[in-house]
């Protein structure tokens, strides 16, 4: 094994802590009914899992169909409700509440010092409105699906479709209300239950960066929710406000939707960004480089966030004067994003680095995020956003920011945490060999879509001009690559519950407060309250803890 | 090369033959939007290898092995203030060029062409002014501005020609416009890039720019007789628009001569001008839209005219430049076989008081 994991036990000793959150009830019921954070971060972890290999199926068949150039696997139709239904699961059931629902539900109560949320109840309730929201939308999937793409564009969705529109809409407008409920119980815990001594300026990275998400999630989503309800009422009762025969305007709907939907980025982007802190300071042994910068760029962007919607409406016709003021906004925007790149990139300076999965999944957070974000100014620059929109270009986009950052950023987050959730270790080789898997299957799948996107072939295509076919085939060639890369998490991660080795409290010597408790914790997490009593990522506190312990024991 | 199988060894050699990176640049506008986008990929490029060179060297310099104990460092004020500052910097470049050349692809020039492009599920019609229809297809003269005039009969779509960088939203209800300059004769793709349904895929059609002799020879094959302001004055008769809209003293709609263009006083106080989308607006929704002085006695044509019928009627009401045009429609009515009298929706034209009864 890696020689930096300085605290695992002698194997032969080791063992799990009898008493700890998994150990203290059993039974399904224990399970379905648990208000401990930790338990329902299990739950959701399981369940955006498996929506994840759902949508991923979905995506392998949209590849599989752009393999030619002939709409030849399955009708145009049934192309369109594959790649709306792919989109709306990746958003709505695996993006949106990836890592605040798993890992930010796992450990802010741990990191603030707390036994727990402040609302374990509505905790709770958020999973099972995922969850009723979830079956909501694969019963729409199943019987018919939707074929509206995950934006509902009205009047297409409200006047010329036959599909599933209300079930799907109802699906996420109850999704919306999980995520509402996950934002509002951050706000309050970080408000409220952070221990002793921890003040706004000693929270992890990871806090803040969910702290600006849950912000973001409280004011969005009620916004989507009205959005969708217009669009079920126009569907029904056909109340008109977007129909421009009964003098409502179809261009109104885009305003709502974008109002939450670029936020919605964020609540993407955000949680996974204070994932890359994490790991990038414990890895190199060294704090943040300029925290307050990387804390204040968090909150920055949830703000600015909100201002930049009309973005996604250049060439819609809107004014060309908010186009000029939104594509500014956007400009702004862009600038904390590389104000926190650089700072990851200098955290490394005269650090002590090595190079466990979660580092290797944060260096290709980096690489990809970058590409992602820099081609996000080709579309926030107006002009150049008019050859680009609507696009291959914007596929490639947003998979670089939400594939290529969120979902890297991700599995970086689960595997630098697993110990702490397990209590044991998974396979550092082959884990490594996944990471690289995923990055090079990541690039070979979404690189050749810039080209495709600059070229001009169209997104929500099921055929195109036999010309984009070469770069195509790269395309789904590095889709199946990627497959394997997430395939193979899955395979070693469960392998690892029962034969991984005993991690220990602190196998990586990192310093947030989550570390200085036993692994799997206890459902109260820890066994006295703690004080906090140093600045995040002391690592001198941290050897100063150790000689004291040694001191003590010896 | 016989090991290779003969599938790979195909793949291969339409690799090597058809390899394309970059769209032709066959519009006025494509090489001034190419010249920022390569601007923005080459700051790219550069943030980019800055990030790896940090990110790489870092790593090797300061890896546990080399440098066992890591120096803690709080931050740098100056560090961060210059990667703030040029960023934003480059970003604001950015942001003024981009700005600069979207104004110039949605600002026609005064003598542009214009060409009406009605879009729905699952195809683009174009109108031309001289009368010619065309599905699924644009001929263009080359060295020639050409304005679009853009509407959707039914769901959003959009316009677009990637070779000419340019791109426009289709939408129901409202007129959008968007210009171009062709500069190389060719025949281009045309894509239709906002997701209308069942069929978005296959709203394809092309874009011909044709040198001016070859389009000169094109008109003339494809004319269908008549020009689009003819055919709009046949439906402004057959629809009796002219009972009301005529030049006699007592008519009971104000005369459209000369209207175009010019500053309108509505009966809410308002001064508009009446440009296409005026006209078109005045002509569906007629209450909100009284001109100052007359009753509002109009019925709405929703629903009774096609976005095409209606650009017709705005064609025709764009080139009413005198009295003269409105008294010889007014004359053509008379004359109007019976049998297209009746065609029309609510051609009942009782004589002399031909309000149309709906």
């Amino acid at each position: 094994m890696s020689t930096t994991i300085v605290t695992l036990p002698d194997q032969s000793t080791a063992r799990i802590p009898k008493m700890n959150y998994l150990s203290k009830e059993n039974g399904l019921l224990s399970w379905l009914l648990t208000g401990d954070h930790k338990r329902i971060a299990i739950l959701y972890l399981i369940s955006i899992s498996f929506f994840f290999f759902i949508g991923g199926a979905l995506a392998g068949l949209i590849r599989l169909e752009l393999l030619t150039p002939q709409s030849d696997l399955m009708a145009t139709d049934t192309y369109n409700k594959i790649f709306s239904m792919h989109g709306i699961i990746m958003i709505f059931f695996f993006l949106v509440p990836s890592v605040p629902a798993t890992l930010g539900n796992f450990l802010i109560p741990m990191m603030l010092g707390a036994k727990d949320l402040a609302l374990p109840k509505v905790n709770l309730l958020s999973w099972y409105l995922y969850i009723a929201a979830g079956i909501l939308a694969l019963y729409a999937m199943i019987t018919g699906g939707v074929d509206t793409g995950w934006t509902f564009t009205t009047p297409l969705s409200t006047h010329y479709v036959n599909t599933n529109v209300i079930t799907t809409g109802m699906a996420i407008f109850i999704a919306g209300f999980s995520s509402i409920f996950t934002g509002l119980n951050f706000i309050v815990t970080i408000h409220k239950m952070r221990a002793p001594g921890m003040t706004w300026f000693r929270m992890p990275l990871f806090v803040w960066a969910h702290y600006a998400t849950s912000i973001l999630m409280v004011l969005g989503t009620p916004v989507l929710a009205i959005a969708l309800v217009l669009v079920v009422l126009e569907r029904t009762v056909g109340i008109g406000v977007f129909d421009p025969a009964k003098g409502g305007d179809p261009l109104l709907f885009q305003h709502l939707f974008w109002f939450y939907s670029h936020p919605a980025v964020y609540i993407m982007i955000l949680p996974g960004m204070g994932v890359i802190s994490e790991v990038i300071s414990t890895f190199s042994r060294k704090r943040v480089f300029g925290y307050t910068a990387v804390a204040f760029s968090s909150v920055a962007i949830a703000v600015f966030g909100f201002f930049v919607w009309a973005h996604h409406m250049f060439i819609m016709g809107i004014s060309n004067y908010s186009v000029l003021i939104f594509s500014l906004l956007t400009m702004l925007v862009a600038v904390p994003s590389a104000i926190k790149i650089f700072n990851w990139a200098f955290t490394l300076y005269k650090g002590s680095i090595t190079f466990e999965t979660p580092m290797l999944y944060a260096f290709g957070f980096m690489g990809l995020f970058t590409i992602g974000g820099m081609t996000g100014i080709f579309l926030g620059t107006s002009g150049v956003d008019i050859h680009l929109t609507e696009t291959y270009f914007i596929v490639a986009h947003f998979h670089f920011v939400m594939v290529g950052g969120m979902l890297m950023a991700f599995l970086a987050g689960v595997h630098f945490w697993w110990p702490k959730m397990t209590g044991r270790m998974y396979p550092e080789k082959i884990s490594q060999l996944a990471a690289l898997v995923t990055f090079i299957g990541f690039n070979l799948t979404f690189f050749p879509q810039f080209i495709l996107g600059t070229l001009g072939m169209p997104r929500r295509y099921a055929s195109y001009p036999p010309e984009f076919q070469v770069l195509n085939v790269f395309s789904t060639a590095g889709a199946t690559i990627l497959g394997i890369g997430y395939l193979l998490p899955v395979l070693y991660l469960t392998w690892s519950l029962k034969y991984g080795e005993i991690a220990g409290n602190n196998p990586w010597q990192a310093t947030g407060l989550e570390w200085q408790t036993q692994s799997p914790p206890l459902t109260e997490n820890f066994v006295e309250l703690p004080i906090m009593d140093h600045e995040a990522y002391d690592y001198e506190w941290l050897e100063r803890q150790k000689e004291k312990e040694v001191a003590s024991v010896g | 090369m016989s090991d290779i199988s003969p599938v790979l060894w195909q793949f291969l050699v339409k690799w090597l033959t058809n390899f394309a990176l970059f769209p032709p640049e066959a519009s006025r506008i494509a090489p001034q939007m190419d010249a920022l986008y390569f601007f923005i990929v080459l700051v790219s490029l550069v943030g980019l290898t800055i990030v790896i060179l940090l990110v790489t060297s870092f790593s090797i310099l300061y890896s546990k092995k080399r440098h066992p104990v890591a120096v803690q460092i709080e931050g740098s004020t100056l560090l961060e203030a210059t990667w703030t500052i040029i960023p934003l910097g480059l970003f604001l470049v950015m942001f003024v060029w981009g700005a600069l050349i979207y104004f110039r692809v949605y600002t026609p020039p005064a003598n542009a062409m214009n060409i009406y492009v009605v879009g729905k599920q699952w195809m683009w019609k174009a109108e031309h002014p001289g009368g010619q229809h065309e599905i699924n297809a644009l001929h263009v003269p080359i060295n020639r501005p050409i304005q679009l005039t853009l509407i959707s009969q039914d769901v959003f779509h959009s316009f677009s020609i990637p070779a000419f960088r340019v791109k426009r939203e289709a939408i129901p209800g409202r007129y959008t416009s968007v210009w171009f300059e062709a500069t190389t004769p060719g025949t281009y793709h045309l894509f239709c890039t906002q997701y209308c349904g069942t069929e978005h895929s296959h709203m394809i059609g092309e874009v011909v720019a044709m040198s001016p002799d070859d389009y000169k020879k094109w008109l003339a094959s494809s004319t269908s007789g008549s020009s689009l302001a003819q055919n709009g004055e046949r439906l402004f008769a057959s629809l009796s628009c002219n009972a009301c809209h005529n030049t006699r003293p007592d008519a009971r709609g104000p005369s459209l001569a000369n209207v175009y263009g010019s500053k309108l006083r509505l009966s809410t106080g308002q001064t508009i001008t009446a440009d296409d989308a005026y006209i078109r607006e005045a002509i569906l929704s007629p209450s909100q839209h009284i001109t100052q002085g007359y009753a509002p006695i109009m019925p709405t044509y929703q629903g009774q005219i096609s976005e095409d019928g209606v650009i017709a009627l705005v064609e025709y009401i764009k080139n009413l430049n005198s009295d003269y045009r409105v008294q010889q429609t007014t004359t053509t009515t008379d004359l109007l076989p019976e049998s297209e009298g009746k065609a029309a929706p609510a051609g009942q034209t009782s004589a002399g008081k031909g309000m149309v009864n709906q």
